[in-house]
């Protein structure tokens, strides 16, 4: 009985990758074990293994295809004294994953679920212009300049972009350092430190053990001294056991020592749900650092935000959360080819503008926002999409005077509901904007649940993109 | 755990102690200066304590206060074998590390009174001061967190190539504490220029070495890692600086972390609102009686140096002067401007 070898997915938001490489040609015998292709993502690369003995009997993907999906037929192995041509024949029709042109599909698509929304895919988005403004993660064409006109752009993922803002700043200031968990010689658990070590050696590149709590205050007393060290967490979940050293060493010691002892150091890492890796890994803690005084949080969106933004939390002072979202690593955005591009922390942007209803995001909560703005434009709702970028200090003038223009407003994001970013830019609207609102403002929010690890539930869990227009629709009585 | 076990334990931890204070055939010997220097810069940090501790009654300090009463040969031994340039940390039992490492008595007792002298200008209070100019880095109040800091101020040392050394000291309580042995770990791995001091005075708060410790020999800490360590006596300024020189010096020649358990004793309580119910009163006047770390070296000095005891009155009178100088600024500071309030939040950006 011929079996199929099918395309294996090598992380839980992994959707696509390259088949790199056959080990074993068509004829072959293999036996369970034996090592038959190497695929590769973006971020890693992982040898595919024969779980039962047979022949392989077809190769359908050829060596070097790209964007094969996760889950395509790649091979068949028949069973041994199986007719080698027969089982062959089985599968002709099989995918033909080679010819799908590497396209930066957004891989949120499967994460925002959104039965009910009529969102369009990244790839279909180009092609529905039904708003003046162009609303892709491909073209976010930001309407406040933050860099000359007409300077090339270049599409970079997140994740390249993250990488490049710390080499760059590690190659002008020697006192900057990362340390982390697999950040040197395993280039980071998700690439994102990838290349460094080779640049920068052992000395500036660190590898620690997996002991969170002691790293982050070995961090926090190195920037006692003055260096400028960059702690990356494999994830923010496992910053819980370090958030002792962040809060009570990093964000209170300036203000404890009259001002004498700052702690110029950036904690950064993926932070949020990813996919399907349950309730201890995908926690979204934005709420709960913007809350504490001492501090600054940011938390990026497109790759060219999180470049400026990774470029001016390095450079600064404070101690800095740097909220990455590891869906977003392999987006890609355009990103101004400059020298030396850096944002300024504090500053929102308006990623769409609209006239009917503000809606206020970060991270990859913009996703939601930004498709929900696209369908309602073809529904005659013209939403103004603003992107906080930085949770802390919160900009609120840049909402507030959205809201007095369009006089509704719906946040998003996928933390918890109660105290959460929402729950902190209502509150502020009630004392900023109460007079120019024409109707009470709703939060769209993860569920008020640990996150299930059932795909389903997961769904359920997060918002999407259906729950965002219908808020909007709620808030504009339609 | 019944009383008797407790009983049992509390008095065998008294055991190693007592050994260790028992004259050793080879105790180190002190020059008269040496003497001298340890005997004023001990009394300077017993009579502040003790104007603290009066102040504190006054109610002019508030919150918590914890006095390094009896533990005064640690800091000084230590300090008198390190040079400039070496950093100092600690926990919240500060203050006389604060003035070992030369931070001005004023600044110190102004800080306890929240005034806006105080070296925190009112903000930190009396677990939480630093100072740049004198490499101390604070003044921790999360057990054991300063253990973390500490190895984080050596990895910048190495990261330098500085040539300096950070002092990290704790208590027998920290040292119970998960992040410093992810601390140790580090160090050792890293070989970071950090000596660990552990001061153990018995009792992590109320809760004495044997009823919280499975190993009560707390030099034996590192082995795990491969870091040497040595039980010191603790109340002897001499064998401090003896064992800190040795430590101090593997540190510095690159060799990594070393531990130091300091056998002490704290002659009050953990802190002002302390019961003391979980010691004798015997115990601590015995301490008093025959290890008094100051006593010891004034005794010495009478007898072994020759100094005419007027000469050390001289010296008392001075210290308390210094005291009451502090005490007198720390009563009369105004409190911090209530502008004070919102400073020292953020630094501002570079441009």
């Amino acid at each position: 009985m011929a079996t199929d070898i099918l395309m294996p997915a090598l992380s839980p938001t992994m959707e696509e990758g390259k088949l790199a490489k056959w080990l074993k040609k068509e004829g072959d015998p293999v036996k369970s074990g034996d090592v038959l292709a190497e695929i590769e993502t973006d971020k890693a690369t992982m040898e595919v293994e024969a779980i039962d003995e047979g022949v392989l009997a077809k190769i359908l993907v050829a060596e070097g295809s790209e964007g094969v999906k996760v889950n395509t037929p790649i091979a068949i192995i028949a069973a041994e004294g199986e007719d080698v041509s027969a089982a062959s024949a089985r599968k002709p029709a099989a995918d033909a994953p080679a010819q799908a042109a590497p396209t930066p599909t957004m891989q949120a698509e499967g994460q925002a679920g959104a039965p009910a929304a009529t969102a369009k895919t990244g790839d279909d988005a180009p092609k529905a212009p039904a708003s003046p403004a162009t609303i892709t993660n491909k073209t976010p064409a930001p309407v406040m300049a933050e860099f000359p006109e007409g300077t090339e752009m270049v599409s970079m993922t997140v994740r390249e972009a993250l990488r490049d803002a710390m080499a760059e700043e590690m190659r002008s200031d020697e006192s900057v350092f990362v340390m982390g968990e697999e950040v040197a010689e395993y280039q980071g658990a998700y690439k994102i430190t990838q290349g460094l070590l080779q640049e920068f050696g052992a000395r500036r590149v660190v590898d620690t053990p997996i002991t969170e709590h002691g790293f982050a205050g070995i961090g926090v007393g190195a920037a006692f001294t003055g260096l400028r060290p960059i702690v990356e967490f494999m994830t923010f979940n496992f910053a819980m056991q370090a958030i002792d050293h962040i809060i009570n060493s990093a964000a209170k010691t300036l203000y404890m020592s009259g001002g004498q002892l700052g702690c110029p150091i950036v904690f950064r890492g993926p932070n949020g749900a990813a996919a399907r890796v349950g309730a201890q890994h995908s926690h979204d803690y934005s709420a709960w650092y913007s809350n504490v005084p001492g501090l600054k949080v940011i938390a990026p969106y497109t790759a060219s935000d999180a470049k400026g933004l990774l470029k001016a939390a390095i450079r600064d002072p404070n101690p800095i959360i740097f909220l990455e979202n590891e869906i977003l690593y392999g987006q890609s955005f355009p990103v101004p080819k400059l020298d030396d591009f850096v944002l300024p922390i504090g500053k929102a942007r308006i990623h769409r503008p609209g006239t009917d209803v503000t809606i206020v995001s970060f991270s990859i909560g913009m996703t939601y926002a930004l498709k929900a703005a696209q369908a309602l434009a073809e529904q005659g709702i013209e939403a103004e999409v603003i992107d906080l970028r930085t949770l802390r200090p919160m900009d609120t003038d840049t909402v507030v005077e959205s809201v007095k223009k369009t006089g509704r407003c719906v946040t998003v994001e996928e933390g918890f509901p109660q105290s959460g970013i929402g729950a902190e830019i209502v509150a502020r609207l009630m004392v900023d904007a109460f007079d120019y609102l024409d109707a009470p403002v709703l939060r769209v929010t993860g569920k008020d649940v640990p996150m299930p690890y059932a795909a389903n539930l997961e769904k359920l869990a997060l918002p999407n993109v259906a729950e965002v227009i219908e808020a909007v629709k709620a808030v504009c009585y339609r | 755990m019944d009383s008797a076990t407790e009983a049992g334990q509390t008095k065998s931890d008294l055991t190693p102690s007592e050994a260790a204070h028992a004259p050793a055939p080879n105790t180190p010997q002190f020059t008269r200066d040496e003497d001298l220097h340890a005997y004023h810069e001990m009394l300077l940090i017993r009579r502040f304590e003790e104007k603290a501790g009066q102040l504190y009654g006054m109610g002019l300090i508030g919150g918590f206060c914890h006095l390094y009463i009896g533990q005064e040969a640690v800091v000084i031994g230590m300090q008198m074998a390190s040079i400039d340039g070496d950093q100092v940390i600690t926990g919240y039992r500060d203050h006389g590390h604060m003035l070992a490492c030369g931070m001005e008595p004023k600044g110190v007792m102004a800080e306890l009174t929240g005034r806006r002298g105080g070296y925190s200008r009112g903000k930190g209070g009396s677990m939480h001061m630093f100072s740049r100019e004198k490499q101390f880095f604070g003044g921790h109040g999360i057990v054991g967190a300063q253990v973390s800091l500490g190895t984080g101020l050596a990895f910048a040392d190495a990261y330098k190539k500085n040539g300096q050394v950070s002092l990290t000291y704790m208590g027998d309580g920290a040292a119970n504490q998960g992040q410093v042995y992810e601390s140790f770990n580090m160090a050792q791995l890293w070989k970071l220029p950090v000596v660990y001091v552990i001061e153990n005075n018995r009792y992590a708060m109320g809760t004495s070495v044997a009823r919280a410790s499975a190993q009560t020999d707390f030099s034996k800490r590192g082995i795990s890692f491969g870091i040497p360590g040595e039980q010191v006596d603790g109340m002897d300024v001499r064998t401090v600086r003896e064992a800190a020189a040795r430590a101090i010096e593997h540190a510095r020649s690159g060799q990594g972390p070393y531990i130091l358990e300091m056998q002490t004793y704290r002659y009050r309580g953990h802190s002002m609102s302390d019961p003391a119910k979980y010691r004798t009163k015997d115990e601590v006047s015995k301490m008093r009686d025959e290890h008094d770390p100051i006593e010891m070296v004034r005794k010495r000095l009478i007898e072994a140096h020759g100094v005419p005891e007027a000469d050390l009155k001289a010296t008392d009178a001075k210290v308390r002067e210094t005291v009451n100088d502090a005490a007198e600024f720390a009563t009369h500071d105004p409190e911090p401007d209530p502008a004070e309030l919102w400073t020292d939040i953020l630094l501002e950006a570079r441009a």
